[in-house]
């Protein structure tokens, strides 16, 4: 039996022309979030897109893939800001450094966190997430000198630096925007890799039958707390990109509400498939964006859609298109 | 450390526990029978809070609110059943927990329209106001009454559970719901009763807490996750369970709050994850169903 997590590529078959192209699902994402500036009515929503969408990918790999509803994924994104803050601004250590240490320490979280609730399946598990989360919640809450408890991680800024020639300078939008870019495409990137190894296949097999999977020879219960801690990592990436965005990381990233938006947004735009989590954050943020500048109380019509999403369209906006156009084998 | 403060602290720990109890009940017994985790049932607290409030200020009586309100809220509940959850047997498993998480989102801004977004403190009825002297120290007579409503609802439902011709029928259906439609019962109105039952509770609770924590629309939240560390704790579909882990928290948050009131709020969590490590099906729960 080959080991689930030996990493050797699955061997595709070579095709050639737009066949190719479409099977590059990262570029073509790519692409797509390169000039997403230009699509959406305002640049704040498209970097608000680009970070959630990120986080929203993640937790794709656990609910999508593995099938694994979890209800505490906010504990990951706000575990990768908080760290990220803090390491700048206590420790003084540069930006590009924070990251990945705060993805690091963020991975140990999730190892914690998945250690507990692995063991429990089905809507238990959703119940043991929801509640872990919030324990972070009310940890962070109460560590107060390290967090900024009620008021938020305050006080640390992002140092303008040189890159092989290139600026990088957090104070331009435009310049911003594309840094943060480059995290989403090394983000994509990875997932990708996970998606097409045999590891890949594994999950899928979980989530199809778990007990065929074990009886297969997976190692079923290993093979779940590696895709928490990948999912949990790959969300608090979207979390030190928000902490980079913002300087400031709000206590309500890590409350309950945040991973219940994370699951609204993979729904709406389409669990198992590539981009739908762009998709879906997108579709979210802009209704948030619209309906707020007629009513205060937009979470009463975005509720409403996403009850109707769960009733009618399951498989959210891109998974249907997908379905529609028959090409959910490419999974462009 | 004083005895009778201890003392004291653990009664307030009963009372809290009281209304963790009820509100886990619901929460289990509609898992118990239908398979079904209700994401609403914090909202639904929430709203039994409320709607025990306005009933209790139109009649003027506290309690009509705490009589009315739980059977409103109930039939509401029936009603989500029969409109929303109903479609959705025989699907994922997950597609009811989504559905009443978004439901929670419409009913929390609805409540948000009508009564504001600003909290309301809930009177305490006047007979129940002031404390009692127990002899190791004074009571207040509120928490007494909660302690002793939620002890007679929790003999009242083991009586019909247990004695009588409804409860056989709703024991059965929990164990096969197949076989009692072969026996010509009728299985998807016990369903719609139990839903119905759960969300009653939920509502009890919400009005039982009323004039112990204070009444706001995000005041579910924190209900939804006590409510499933209990149910976790306890075994999710056993209702003896509900009753022991809903103490259990209700004491240990209490206890906890004397020594270091900063890790109240985090020692049930903590409690919890080690009850999974140890049983991941919970204190009273079956093996194979859910871990």
């Amino acid at each position: 039996m080959t080991s689930p997590s030996s990493g050797e590529a699955v061997a595709k078959p070579a095709s050639s022309g737009l066949g190719w192209l479409l099977e590059q699902r990262v570029l073509l994402s790519i692409a797509v979030l390169a000039v997403l500036p230009w699509l959406l009515p305002s640049q704040a929503l498209a970097v608000n897109v680009l970070i959630y969408g990120v986080v929203v990918m993640g937790y794709n790999l656990l609910f999508g893939y593995t099938g694994l509803l979890s209800f505490g994924q906010a504990a990951f994104f706000g575990a990768g800001a908080y760290f990220t803050g803090i390491a700048i601004g206590r420790y003084g250590v540069p930006w590009f450094a924070a990251v990945p240490i705060a993805v690091l320490l963020s991975t140990c979280l999730a190892a914690l966190i998945g250690i507990v609730s692995t063991r429990t399946r089905g809507i238990y598990f959703s119940m043991v997430t929801l509640a872990l989360a919030q324990l972070v919640y009310y940890v962070a809450l109460q560590a107060s000198s390290f967090t900024g408890g009620e008021n938020g991680l305050r006080g640390f800024t992002v140092d303008r630096i040189s890159l092989f020639g290139l600026q990088v300078n957090f104070l331009d939008p435009v310049n911003k925007y594309y840094v943060l870019m480059a995290f989403a495409a090394l983000a994509m990137w990875f997932q990708s890799r996970i998606l097409n190894s045999p590891f890949g296949a594994v999950i899928e097999a979980i989530r199809e039958n778990e007990q065929r999977a074990r009886a297969c020879g997976y190692n079923v219960e290993r093979s779940k707390l590696i895709v928490f801690m990948l999912s949990g990592a790959i969300s608090s990436l979207g979390g030190c990109m928000l902490a980079l965005h913002l300087s400031i990381v709000p206590l309500d990233i890590l409350h309950y509400q945040t991973s219940g938006m994370i699951v609204m947004m993979v729904l709406l735009g389409g669990a198992r498939s590539f981009f739908g989590p762009f998709v879906g954050a997108a579709t979210f943020l802009i209704l948030e964006d619209v309906i707020s500048v007629w009513t205060s109380h937009w979470q009463l019509v975005v509720g409403t859609i996403f009850v109707l999403f769960v009733l009618f369209l399951p498989k959210g906006i891109w998974g249907t298109l997908l379905d529609t156009l028959r090409v959910g084998k490419a999974r462009p | 450390m004083d005895l009778s403060l201890i003392i004291m602290q653990l009664l307030s720990g009963i009372a809290l526990g009281a209304v963790l109890v009820i509100t886990a009940l619901g929460l289990t017994i509609v898992f118990g029978m239908l398979g079904v985790v209700n994401f609403a049932h914090g909202a639904l607290f929430m709203i039994g809070a409320y709607a025990g409030l306005y009933l209790a200020s139109l009649t003027g009586s506290f309690w009509w609110g705490l009589l009315l309100a739980p059977i409103l809220i109930g039939a509401f509940g029936m009603l989500i059943e029969l409109v929303l959850i109903r479609r959705l047997y025989g699907r994922s498993i997950d597609d009811p927990l989504l559905l009443t998480f978004g439901l929670s989102y419409i009913l929390v801004e609805g409540v948000r329209i009508v009564f504001g977004s600003d909290g309301i403190p809930f009177p305490t009825p006047p007979q129940l106001i002031g404390v009692l002297d127990l002899g190791v120290g004074f009571f207040p007579r509120y928490r007494l009454f909660v302690i002793g409503l939620v002890a007679v609802v929790l003999v009242v439902l083991w009586l019909a559970l247990e004695k009588t011709r409804i409860g056989l029928i709703v024991r059965a259906g929990a164990r096969d719901p197949t076989i009692m439609q072969v026996l010509g019962i009728d299985i998807g109105r016990v369903w719609l009763a139990i839903f119905g039952l759960g969300v009653g509770l939920a509502a009890l609770g919400g009005v039982l807490a009323g004039p112990m924590r204070s009444v706001n629309p995000e005041m579910g939240s924190l209900v939804l996750a006590e409510a499933f560390v209990v149910t976790v704790i306890g075994g999710l579909g056993s209702i003896v369970g509900a009753v022991v882990a809903g103490l259990m928290v209700g004491i240990s948050i209490s206890l906890v709050a004397l020594f270091a009131p900063e890790m109240a709020t985090i020692v049930m969590f903590a409690l919890m994850a080690v009850v999974l490590l140890i049983r991941p099906q919970g204190l009273f729960g079956v093996r194979g169903r859910t871990a």
